[in-house]
Parts: structure tokens; C-alpha cells; sequence
């Protein structure tokens, strides 16, 4: 009887958000206070339901309920707790489910936190919000409803697939999901102000919060699931190319893409019709990236069991959403006005041209991911397009791009003297090149490696890095600069430029990571006897077996490797291959001691056979790779500072003042 | 104000790539063998080492070579099918015994039957591997000058063996 | 320094029948060059991973026949090539630039070039368009602003 009151839920949820869908949109047409009244109750109510529905589901993986048929697909009674209740999102229904109860999450945000808009902006928002809610229950209601019933039930359920039971399904989904949706509070801001006709730098200072917000908790579920791709899949990689993994990546450039432009339309009320553009865009991909893993247009090893019906209905929900969204775009930009001035060298052009360079990345990314289904359909057979492509035409795109994001914090608003800028980043390059040329050759003794190897790619890589580090202190220094109390001057600074900066030093963690690990990681894939040891880069592993140990649902050969350096034991380690009860489905499980230098990853192999408790190990020296996953959680963090700025706070009167004037932005930029 | 519209023609021109990208099987990899000769090969027979076999035998006739193994799950759903088709005559049809053990092998055929005329043991897989196999069980239909002329990847079934190899041997041997 | 000795001591017993591991692989050299050229082939029967980290049993076969044709003395590329006559095109993750992949390799520096040159050109029209008589208007309204709103200030960025 519960599923059935969450089947129910659905239903009603599905009623409020086409009325939520219909009603508030027209109320604002026709400037009648009672529909647009509606939509905030609206809104709520499908939260509530939606809500509801996800707590039945949610009861049904915990109390072990087989007769629900997907539960029966991907829970088992062994399965532990946590993971059966992330086990709700572990297949496609129920991943649906999440998806749309987070969008019905970030429409009762929307709701709550815009007490200051204008009544007919709320209800344009809220409408567009739930006519994409009302897509998504329908797509569930008919093709794939999490409560439909198994008859007779099950007695025990197939289990969740081994690979994903790890605390990452638990976290990453649900962030990730929380992006991904998010990207809609943008696109909804742009459709209804393309709908109501005022695309005025108002409309780009109400949706920068929102869209930093969801940019916020994409890069974060990315880096957890490149971090969750890191210790699971047992060879270290931490970024495959995979076109799932493409799908999540397209929207987020485009996002970055959308914060950068959004930020030109709120200073100068300029390329307006750009940003819209950019915000309907990074939705759209964030669907699409639905339509690519549900529907089995491309390989992947993340893709849902495919069916075409689901194909067909999302193919067709991308037509509607996107292409009307594009045909009011064709509609309603052209008589968009232009916006304040500014130069062909300023920081405005500068953002531009960064937003030349991430749309084309994307845009790289998505030509790359389809690429084969273009060929396969246009009858030139079957081709793949995989990492060496991808990384092949990413390293051109991003210099220029890591190069002008260290200009742009140092460039003038409006108008930037070239000779004066040059004069003022000279030093900072100069010394980012010296660093990046001869730093390479201390690395290989730094990292106790046989051969300190000088590679171009490296030092390239320490560039960027450094470069943006370099005009980081350079934009401090003269910030900071002048008479008094430093402590009062770093106070005075707001923390939206706090955020930006911690964000791009990110971005330089990030590389340094990337480029450090590339170039330095060390990687031994030996056979070892009990008591073998084996020196690599500096450390000494020794291999004390493998002794079985039961776990929850799983038996595990769990090996013993102790690390020593110098003497000193650093760390001991315990990869585990395990084998899934239920399923007989094998896996390997690293061992990883992370460190601020190094990670040191053992993962076991294969037994060899015919000895006596020989093993195939793996091991791995990845110098820095953590500075991947702590630059991305520093550009996350820069995003979060920068929406705590004051400015972006919600208090009435900043706000009625900015939207009856758009023009005083221009002045703040004058002042700055 | 074209500019304005490129956006929704780009989106509209994707979504007819999308449409029909659905239907297709992205798992299944033409063979570029098709259209080419049969790579040549010397093999001992499953039953008796000591006699070799080699595809020249069969110039001059259309014919079937069906790669399976004792270890394949789907192999035993093609058998039924393969023992049909061979109880018809239409054609010779040689079964390649892949990485598989000779008793193994033999123990497979004296349980279920014997579809093939003959059958040859590709221990080590190199045979395999020069005609492309991938997933076994792979059929290929060989016409009388030698050249490969289809590949059916996964299992044989009534439904493709109807539609698709009895025309294409109906033809291939009326030439 | 006892404590040391002592420690030293504690270790002896297990370095005593320690060996030191063998790679797997009989040459860790060509090894490298194999994993290096198995990451550029993908695995036909895993649905989205390079050869190169595949476990599955055609991916091990495919890396034995590596190993043997680069201890003949095979080219990296005479490899590929034999696997593209047997396998097709879509074995290679890292197909080669020729007509049907000239759009793909191309495409982002035409986008590069294309982006770049309607950018440089909106900002140039802007230019034309923007300065105008409004802007001394709005200058004006801006400047009365100003006065009227020194807290605006706080809005810097």
C-alpha cells in the first residue's frame, strides 16, 4: 500500500506542476495578482509531494521491500544500510526521482529567497521551473515509474552493482544532480526575462547568485566523482573521457562560461543577448546529458539499461524545452539594446574573450562525445573518439585561456591602458618562466626519482600555474597597497573578489596537480612474494599476504603492504579484492595514504598461481595528484565566498535600487 | 537578424542526428574483413590433431565458419539452432574451437551433438584474432572464390539465419 | 643510538629472507610502450575503456599480440594498422586526421578562429554604436546618483 501513496504523490505532484507551469505564466501576461499568486504554494506543494514520494521510496529500500520492482533491482537484504538507502539513486528511476525532487528543492528556494523581486519576474521563474518539472514526473509517470510493483515479489532483491556501493554514490549523485538542476534557476531567469521583455542588468544580478550557487555544487560533484574514479577503479586515473563523464563537463565549462558573462552584463548591461544565450545553453547540455546516459545513444560504462521509448520521450522533451526556449531566443534577443561602453581592451573584453575560449572548449567536448554518432549516422561507419583526441585539442584551448585569466583581475573596467598592464604583469611573468623552466630539475630529486626528466609539457604546466599565482599577488599587492592598517585594508577588500581570486588560485592548484602527477608518477606493477619488498621512488614496499576477512556482504582478500622511507614506517596499507555475495562480481579495492606531496596507492592484482600466496601488485607514486581535487574545492569555495559578498545579500532596498537604475553599475565600475 | 536563429537551426539539425542515433547498436564493430578473402590459416581438426585443416579446402563452395567455445554462455543458445541448420544441408558449416581445451571441446560436442562438418581447434586464439573475433560466437559466410561476404556477431538465431544468411547463401550459391 | 641499534635489530629477522620483487612484465621498457600504445586502442567488448586497463579476456589477448609484435620488431604504427584490418576503425580512440575525421580534428580551431573574429568584431561595432549623445545623458543621471548615493560604494567590486 506505501508505494502506491508514492505512485499517488507523483500523480498530484504531477497536477501542481503543470498548473505551477501555466497558471503564474499566464497571471504575469495578463498582470492578474491571483495567478501569479499561486505559484508560490505551487511550488511548495510539488516540493512537498515530490518529497513524499522520495521518503516512500526511500522506505522501501530500507525496510527491504522486494515487491517494488526496482527496489528488487538494486538492493539486496545483505546490502548495509547506507547503501541502500543511495541504492534509491543507484538505477534510472530512482535517479530520476532525485533529479526531480532537487529541481523541486531549488524551485522552493527560488520562492523563499526572492521576496524582493517583482511578483510577475517569481511567477515567470517559478512557472518556467514547473513546466520542467511537469517534464520530468511525466517522463517518470509514464516510462519509468520507481513504484511499480512486482508480482509476486521477490524474495530477495538482485543487488546494487559492487562498483557503486562506496561512499561516493552516497555524495557524488546528489551533488552533482544539485548542478546539473540548478542550471535551471539560470535558464529560468533568462527565459522570463526574455518572456517579459526586460533583459536589463538587473535580471544578470538576480540569477549571478543562483547560477554560482549550482556552478558551486557541479564542480563540486565532478571532483568527487573524478576523486570516487580515483581510489574505485583501482589504476589511478582520475579523468577518462568517457562520455558520461563529457556529459557532466560540457554544462560546467559553459556554466563557467555563464559567470564570467554574467558578470560583464551586471558591470556594463553588454552582450546581453550572449549571456541569455549561455544560460539557456548550459541547461540545455545539462539535459542533453540526461537524453546521452538514458538513452543509449553512445557507449559508456556509466549508461542506464537503454530503451528507446525512454530515448524517444527525452529526445522529445529536449526538442520542446530547447527548441522553444531557442526559437524565443530568435524571437525576443534581437531587440535587446547594447549596454554601457567599454573598450576593446578592458576587463569586460577580457571576460569575453575567456568566454570565447570555454564555449569552444565545450563546445570541443560535445563535437568529440557525438562525433561517432554523427558518422555512424550519416553512414561513414563506426569510429571512437577517446582521451588522446580530447586531451590533444584541450592543452591549445586552455593556455590562451589561463593566460588571460591572469590578466583579467588586473585589467580596468571600461578601458585598460596595454602599455601600463605590461609594465605592471612584466615581473610576475618573468618570474613565473624562471620558476617553470628551472623547477622541473629539482622535481626529479625533490620526488627521489632515478631520472629528473625535463619535459616541455611539464614545464608548460608550471607555467600556468604560476603565472596565475603571480598576477594573484600582483592584484593583492596593489589593492593592499597605500597608508594605515593592513589588517583594515585586507577588510576593506570585498569578498567577491576574495572569491575570484581563491577560485583562479584553484585553478593553478588544479594544474599544478594535473602536471605534477603526469609528469612524476611513478608505477610499478610487480609480482610479489610474501616478504618481497621493492624500492620505488624512495619508498620501500614490502608485501606481508593476503588473508581473507568477511565484510558485510562481501569476502575479501585483504593485503598487507607496509611502506617504509628511510627506515621509517610511512604507511600500511590494506587493498582489498573483493568478491560480492550476491552477484560473485569481483573488485579491487586500492589503498591509498594521501599526502600533501604524494599519494601512495597500492592495489592488488591477480594471485599468481602455482606459488604459495604470490600476488600481481600494483603500486603507484602520484606526486601532488590531491592538488587535483583541492584546486576544484577551492574554485567551489571562491564560488561561495563570492555569492556571501554583501551585494548579492538579499536585502530590499540594494536591490530596488539596482533595478530601478541599471546604470549605477556602471559607475561602480568607473569607481573600481 | 539570421544570427539570432543559427542557435535554434544548429539545435534542430542535432536533434535529428539524436533521433537517429537511438536505434542504433553501439556495441556491434563492422568487420573491415568483409568484401576481403578469408585470411589464410593452418589448423589441426578438433577430433584429430594430426589432420590440418585450411580454408583452400573449401574453394569452390559457399560455406560457414562459426567460431564458438566450451566456455561460451551463448554458444549453447546457438547450438539448437546450428543443429537444425546443419540437419538442412544447405551448406558446410566448420566450427573453430576457440581458446578452448581440446577435451573440452570434444566433451561439448559428444554431450550436445555435432552441428559441424568439421571442426578445428584455435587453441591459443590466433586464428581468431586474424579474422577479428571479439565476442564468440561469431559466424562467418565464405563464398565459393573465398572471400568473406557477412560476419553475424553473438549467436545464430532462427530469426537472422531466415532474414539475412539463407538469401545471402541462396545467392552466393547460385553464382 | 640504541634505540636505534635495537630498532635495526628488530628489522634484521625479516630482511633476512626478503626478496626483492620482479616486474611482471620481462621488460619493463617495452611494457611501457605497450600500456602506451594500448591506451590509443579501445576495448571492443567493455563498453567505454582503452585497452590498456581492461580486464577483459580479449583485451589481455590483445596486449599479449603487442608485446609479441614489438618483440619482432613492429612499429607502433604497423601494430595499429593490424588492428584496424581486423578490427575496423573504431578500435583506434585516437583516429587519425583524414576525410572522415578532418571536421573532428578540425573543429575547435575553426571555432577558435570563428569565436575569436565575432568577438574582436562585436566589440568593434560596439564601439561605433555606443558612443553616442545617450551616454552624456545617462552620465549626467549617473553623476546625480552619485550624489544622491554614497552608499553605492559598497557595491564595488
Amino acid at each position: 500500500m506505501i508505494p502506491e501513496l508514492g505512485h499517488f504523490s507523483l500523480i498530484i505532484a504531477l497536477f501542481m506542476a503543470m498548473s505551477l507551469g501555466v497558471l503564474p505564466i499566464l497571471g504575469a501576461a495578463r498582470n492578474s495578482r491571483v495567478l501569479m499568486g499561486v505559484a508560490r504554494p505551487l511550488a511548495y506543494g510539488q516540493f512537498v509531494f515530490i518529497a513524499l514520494a522520495f521518503g516512500v521510496l526511500a522506505h522501501a529500500f530500507l525496510s527491504n521491500d522486494f515487491s517494488v520492482l526496482y527496489v528488487a533491482q538494486h538492493s539486496n537484504s545483505q546490502l548495509p544500510g547506507q547503501y541502500r538507502f543511495a541504492a534509491i539513486w543507484g538505477g534510472h528511476e530512482g535517479s530520476l526521482l532525485l533529479w526531480a525532487l532537487l529541481l523541486s528543492v531549488w524551485a522552493a528556494s527560488v520562492a523563499t529567497f526572492s521576496r524582493h523581486l517583482p511578483e510577475e519576474m517569481v511567477a515567470r521563474v517559478l512557472g518556467v521551473m514547473g513546466l520542467i518539472e511537469a517534464g520530468f514526473l511525466l517522463f517518470m509517470l509514464l516510462t519509468s515509474n520507481p513504484f511499480t510493483r512486482l508480482l509476486p515479489a521477490a524474495a530477495d532483491g538482485a543487488d546494487l552493482n559492487p562498483l557503486l556501493q562506496d561512499p561516493g554514490l552516497v555524495i557524488h549523485p546528489p551533488m552533482l544532480y544539485m548542478g546539473y538542476v540548478g542550471f535551471s534557476v539560470a535558464y529560468a531567469f533568462a527565459i522570463s526575462a526574455l518572456l517579459g521583455g526586460k533583459l536589463d542588468a538587473t535580471w544578470a544580478r538576480w540569477s549571478r547568485p543562483w547560477t554560482t550557487v549550482a556552478w558551486v555544487f557541479m564542480t563540486i560533484g565532478i571532483a568527487l566523482g573524478s576523486g570516487w574514479a580515483y581510489y574505485e577503479l583501482g589504476w589511478g586515473g582520475w579523468w577518462f573521457w568517457d562520455p558520461v563523464e563529457n556529459a557532466s563537463f560540457m554544462p560546467w565549462l559553459l556554466g563557467t562560461a555563464l559567470i564570467h558573462s554574467l558578470a560583464v552584463t551586471e558591470k556594463r548591461g553588454a552582450f546581453k543577448s550572449w549571456t541569455v544565450l549561455l544560460a539557456i545553453g548550459a541547461f540545455s547540455l545539462s539535459l542533453l546529458g540526461t537524453f546521452l546516459v538514458r538513452s543509449g545513444v553512445l557507449t559508456s560504462v556509466h549508461s542506464f539499461a537503454s530503451d528507446p521509448k525512454r530515448g524517444i520521450f527525452i529526445l522529445g522533451f529536449l526538442v520542446v524545452v530547447i527548441g522553444a526556449s531557442l526559437l524565443l531566443f530568435a524571437w525576443r534577443a534581437p531587440k535587446v539594446g547594447l549596454g554601457g561602453k567599454f573598450d576593446m581592451l578592458s576587463r569586460e573584453s577580457l571576460l569575453l574573450s575567456n568566454n570565447v575560449l570555454l564555449s569552444v572548449a565545450s563546445a570541443s567536448v560535445f563535437i568529440g562525445t557525438l562525433y561517432p554518432l554523427f558518422m555512424d549516422a550519416l553512414g561513414y561507419g563506426k569510429l571512437s573518439v577517446g582521451a588522446p583526441y580530447f586531451q590533444a585539442v584541450f592543452v591549445p584551448l586552455m593556455v590562451p585561456m589561463v593566460f588571460m585569466m591572469g590578466l583579467g583581475p588586473l585589467a580596468r573596467w571600461k578601458k585598460m591602458a596595454v602599455p601600463d598592464l605590461a609594465s605592471r604583469v612584466k615581473w610576475g611573468f618573468a618570474s613565473a618562466l624562471v620558476i617553470a623552466l628551472l623547477l622541473p630539475f629539482l622535481m626529479g630529486k625533490f620526488l627521489s626519482q632515478e631520472s629528473s626528466k625535463w619535459s616541455p609539457l611539464v614545464a608548460l604546466g608550471l607555467l600556468m600555474s604560476f603565472w596565475i599565482i603571480a598576477s594573484l599577488i600582483i592584484s593583492l599587492k596593489q589593492r593592499l597597497s597605500g597608508e594605515g592598517d593592513l589588517a583594515q585594508r585586507l577588510r576593506r577588500q570585498s569578498l567577491s573578489y576574495y572569491g575570484m581570486q581563491l577560485a583562479h588560485l584553484g585553478v593553478a592548484v588544479f594544474i599544478i596537480g594535473v602536471t605534477l602527477v603526469k609528469g612524476y608518477e611513478t608505477e610499478r606493477d610487480v609480482r610479489m612474494n610474501v616478504g618481497d619488498t621493492i624500492v620505488a621512488g624512495g619508498y620501500e614496499f614490502r608485501f606481508n599476504g593476503v588473508t581473507q576477512v568477511p565484510g558485510p556482504n562481501y569476502v575479501a582478500g585483504e593485503g598487507s603492504v607496509t611502506v617504509h622511507r628511510d627506515g621509517h614506517l610511512v604507511a600500511d596499507l590494506h587493498p582489498e579484492k573483493r568478491v560480492y555475495n550476491v552477484s560473485g562480481m569481483p573488485l579491487t579495492e586500492a589503498s591509498i595514504q594521501p599526502g600533501l606531496f604524494r599519494d601512495l596507492y597500492v592495489s592488488l592484482g591477480e594471485p599468481i598461481p602455482e606459488s604459495e600466496g604470490a600476488w600481481a601488485v600494483r603500486i603507484y607514486i602520484k606526486p601532488f595528484v590531491d592538488w587535483i581535487w583541492a584546486g576544484c574545492l577551492m574554485m567551489a569555495l571562491g564560488g561561495v565566498l563570492s555569492i556571501s559578498d554583501r551585494r548579492y545579500r538579499i536585502h530590499q532596498k540594494a536591490t530596488a535600487r539596482a533595478s530601478a537604475e541599471p546604470v549605477v553599475s556602471n559607475l561602480q565600475g568607473q569607481a573600481s | 537578424m539570421m544570427r539570432f536563429i543559427l542557435p535554434l537551426v544548429l539545435f534542430l539539425i542535432l536533434a535529428v542526428f539524436l533521433f537517429k542515433g537511438l536505434g542504433r547498436d553501439t556495441r556491434e564493430v563492422p568487420s573491415p574483413l568483409i568484401g576481403k578473402a578469408a585470411p589464410a590459416f593452418s589448423l589441426p581438426t578438433l577430433q584429430e590433431p594430426a589432420k590440418q585443416f585450411s580454408p583452400k579446402e573449401m574453394l569452390g563452395r559457399v560455406w560457414l565458419l562459426n567460431v564458438w567455445a566450451s566456455w561460451c554462455e551463448a554458444c549453447k543458445d546457438e547450438h539448437p539452432v546450428l543443429m537444425q541448420f546443419s540437419s538442412e544441408k544447405v551448406l558446410p558449416i566448420v566450427g573453430v574451437d576457440y581458446k578452448d581445451k581440446r577435451e573440452d571441446g570434444i566433451d561439448t560436442l559428444k554431450k550436445a551433438g555435432n552441428p559441424y562438418d568439421q571442426v578445428i581447434s584455435d587453441a591459443d586464439g590466433k586464428v581468431g584474432f586474424d579474422y577479428g573475433v571479439y565476442g564468440v560466437p561469431e559466424t562467418y559466410v565464405i563464398d565459393k572464390t573465398g572471400i568473406i561476404r557477412f560476419k553475424q556477431i553473438g549467436p545464430v538465431t532462427p530469426e537472422n539465419l531466415r532474414d539475412k544468411l539463407m538469401p545471402l547463401i541462396a545467392e552466393l550459391q547460385a553464382k | 643510538m640504541r634505540y636505534f641499534l635495537i630498532g635495526l635489530f628488530c628489522l634484521l629477522p625479516s630482511l633476512s629472507f626478503a626478496a626483492v620483487a620482479k616486474d611482471i612484465a620481462d621488460d619493463p621498457v617495452l611494457e611501457a610502450r605497450m600500456i602506451h600504445l594500448a591506451e590509443k586502442v579501445r576495448c571492443l567488448v567493455c563498453q567505454s575503456e582503452p585497452v590498456s586497463t581492461s580486464h577483459s579476456e580479449w583485451s589481455q589477448d590483445v596486449r599479449n599480440i603487442m608485446r609479441e609484435k614489438m618483440k619482432e620488431g613492429a612499429t607502433d604504427q604497423q601494430i595499429l594498422d593490424m588492428l584496424v584490418a581486423r578490427f575496423g576503425k573504431s578500435v583506434l580512440y585516437d583516429p587519425p586526421v583524414d576525410n572522415e575525421t578532418a571536421p573532428l580534428w578540425g573543429a575547435p580551431f575553426v571555432m577558435l578562429f570563428l569565436g575569436g573574429a565575432l568577438l574582436i568584431y562585436q566589440l568593434k561595432k560596439r564601439r561605433g554604436k555606443v558612443v553616442d549623445a545617450t551616454l552624456t545623458a545617462q552620465d549626467e543621471q549617473r553623476a546625480a546618483e552619485l550624489l544622491n548615493e554614497p552608499s553605492s560604494k559598497d557595491h564595488q567590486a
